[in-house]
């Protein structure tokens, strides 16, 4: 009796959780017309999506690196300002992202990296970064000191040591941060929308949201869907694929940096 | 913030060997050279904008042409600025609703999965899924879904004979904020669930034997033990939560358009009015200090009871 109401209402609310998702997948698909209209829509969605993708890689292979040389850095050197590029680091947790994107706006003109993918991913590198240097610490400090030691009495360097060996072991997390960078800069709004000023260097949630401020005419629903589709299905087969690594991003307590 | 930084021991196998290494070989130079990207990072894309956003609040800094120093125009300007006043005054009203609201129902979802039970990944999923998808796209499927002519809510609405007529979702102030708060809580309570759920995987098992043979009831074990030591998470949610809808844009500009009658605008839309519509990047650098300022005591106060709590 009791688990029969427990169920009725978890799957009420998994029903209420779900159809929005299932909606929008429904009405997207009804005139398959809409995904051709999309596609050809602005710069077309090639472009877009090119841009999305390339600023994705970009930020999650930038994060990759940066993160896993310095948790290796953090976790088995000492060096004079350690403690104070680490809170420096996690200061950007504490600093609101969308204060300091006009002067990075301004900054990047003065790299030349205005209205660059290169520019704008530089930046997500760095939004990234407090998580994901807390991750990689962690995940370094976890490795048995011994395997480390091991390598290099056999007369590996110590960044033989860090790529042939350690970079294995870190492996979990380096997914996990991975899958974090990814998730943020493939759906992040705001700041291409202040980097990027130029229709063909949008990225694709900047794409499909303009499709609702068309001067002329009326807004396409279906199309809208159809955008909104696009962009959400490589999150949610990633997410349902990684999970594991998603809610161990949460378990590490980094959130709490 | 719990950060503590353990100093690993110094020297380890190598500097065993024979002849002393060159400086460039110790450990030093070596944790500079791999932090070293990190300190480049943080220094030109962090550091430096954190003090040139000072800098032009102090300018007129138009979008294009030169800047001049104006010191303290900027700043006594924010005061006769009705749109950034209005803007105050309605983000706080929607950070106290939207964490009051995102709080209880992620408690509620959390309590329902913390279990384990047949089926419970599923619903854990199931009410997480939203999370995946970005914020930008979500506010996209709401503005669809909630369309009077095209999404299936009214139907909806009408054919169960709860509504008599299409209602305008976003068409008055309290509606708007309303549709806005049903998007927030659909796409952040899975993951201010999971937030919690760790706290609540966090709590040891024999506690609730204990309690449980003690003749404890589930109302008693509820006050008195899950929310004690569930209170350092809910503290930590608490703090994303309010960062999070102070800082609220994605939802209004997308969503909503601040609109009806400027209504739902938040301050960063503010922010982002002044420097991109009025080209005025040193008025919006002004008000982007305010607000860091803000913040960052508002997050030191809330780090400070995080801590007390624990």
């Amino acid at each position: 009796m009791r688990a029969t109401r427990y169920y009725t209402t978890v799957s009420a609310l998994a029903v209420l959780f779900l159809f929005p998702l299932v909606w929008s997948g429904w009405a997207s698909l009804e005139d398959p017309g809409d995904y051709l209209e999309m596609a050809r829509f602005g710069e077309g969605l090639g472009t877009y999506l090119t841009n999305s993708a390339l600023v994705s890689a970009m930020t999650v292979g930038g994060t990759l690196v940066v993160s896993a040389l310095g948790g290796y850095a953090f976790a088995r050197f000492d060096f004079p300002g350690k403690n104070l590029l680490f809170l420096a680091t996690l200061a950007i947790l504490m600093v609101p992202y969308a204060t300091i994107l006009i002067p990075l706006y301004v900054l990047l003109g003065h790299l030349g990296l205005q209205n660059s993918l290169v520019g704008l991913s530089l930046v997500f590198v760095m939004f990234q970064l407090p998580f994901a240097l807390f991750m990689m610490r962690n995940a370094f400090e976890a490795i048995p000191r011994e395997l480390e030691e091991a390598a290099l009495v056999d007369g590996c360097g110590t960044f033989r040591a860090f790529s042939r060996i350690l970079l294995h072991a870190v492996r979990p997390g380096l997914i996990t941060v991975g899958l974090f960078a990814f998730l943020a800069s493939w759906n992040d709004f705001f700041a291409p929308l202040i980097l990027l000023n130029d229709g063909a260097s949008f990225t694709l949630p900047v794409a499909v949201v303009s499709m609702t401020q068309r001067t002329f005419g009326a807004v396409d629903y279906g199309m809208l869907q159809a955008g909104v589709m696009t962009m959400a299905v490589p999150c949610l087969i990633l997410f349902l694929v990684l999970q594991r690594h998603y809610v161990r991003g949460f378990m590490s307590g980094a959130l709490r940096g | 913030m719990s950060i503590t930084l353990d100093r690993p021991p110094r020297g380890t196998a190598h500097q065993s060997a024979p002849s002393p290494p060159p400086w460039w070989r110790g450990r030093k130079a070596q944790g500079w050279a791999y932090a070293a990207p990190t300190a480049l990072i943080v220094g030109v894309l962090f550091v430096v904008p954190l003090i040139l956003v000072v800098w032009m609040s102090l300018h007129r800094w138009p979008l294009l042409g030169p800047a001049t120093f104006n010191a303290p125009d900027n700043y006594t300007k924010i005061a006769d600025n009705p749109l950034f006043l209005d803007a105050v005054v309605f983000t706080l009203k929607y950070t106290v609703i939207i964490t009051v609201l995102l709080s209880a129902v992620a408690l509620g979802l959390a309590l329902l999965v913390q279990e384990r039970r047949p089926g419970v990944g599923f619903f854990r999923t199931a009410f997480f899924l939203p999370g995946a998808v970005g914020f930008a796209a979500a506010a996209l499927l709401f503005y669809g879904m909630l369309n009077n002519e095209f999404g299936p809510i009214d139907p909806l609405l009408q054919s169960l004979g709860i509504t008599d007529e299409p209602v305008k979702w976003i068409g008055t102030p309290d509606a708007a904020l309303f549709s806005t708060i049903a998007l927030v809580l659909w796409r952040f309570a899975g993951f201010n669930m999971l937030i919690l759920l760790t706290g609540l995987q966090a709590i040891p098992v024999e506690v609730y034997e204990a309690a449980r043979s003690d003749g404890a009831n589930r109302w008693q074990i509820f006050t008195k033990i899950t929310m004690p030591l569930l209170r350092p998470t809910i503290a930590l949610m608490l703090i994303l939560s309010v960062t999070g809808s102070l800082l609220a844009f994605d939802q209004f500009f997308i969503f909503t358009n601040g609109g009806p009658d400027n209504s739902t605008v938040s301050m960063v839309m503010v922010v982002y009015r002044e420097a991109f519509f009025r080209f005025d990047l040193g008025g919006a650098a002004a008000i982007s200090v305010v607000l860091l300022v803000a913040l960052v005591a508002l997050n030191v106060l809330q780090m400070r009871v995080l801590r007390r709590s624990r």
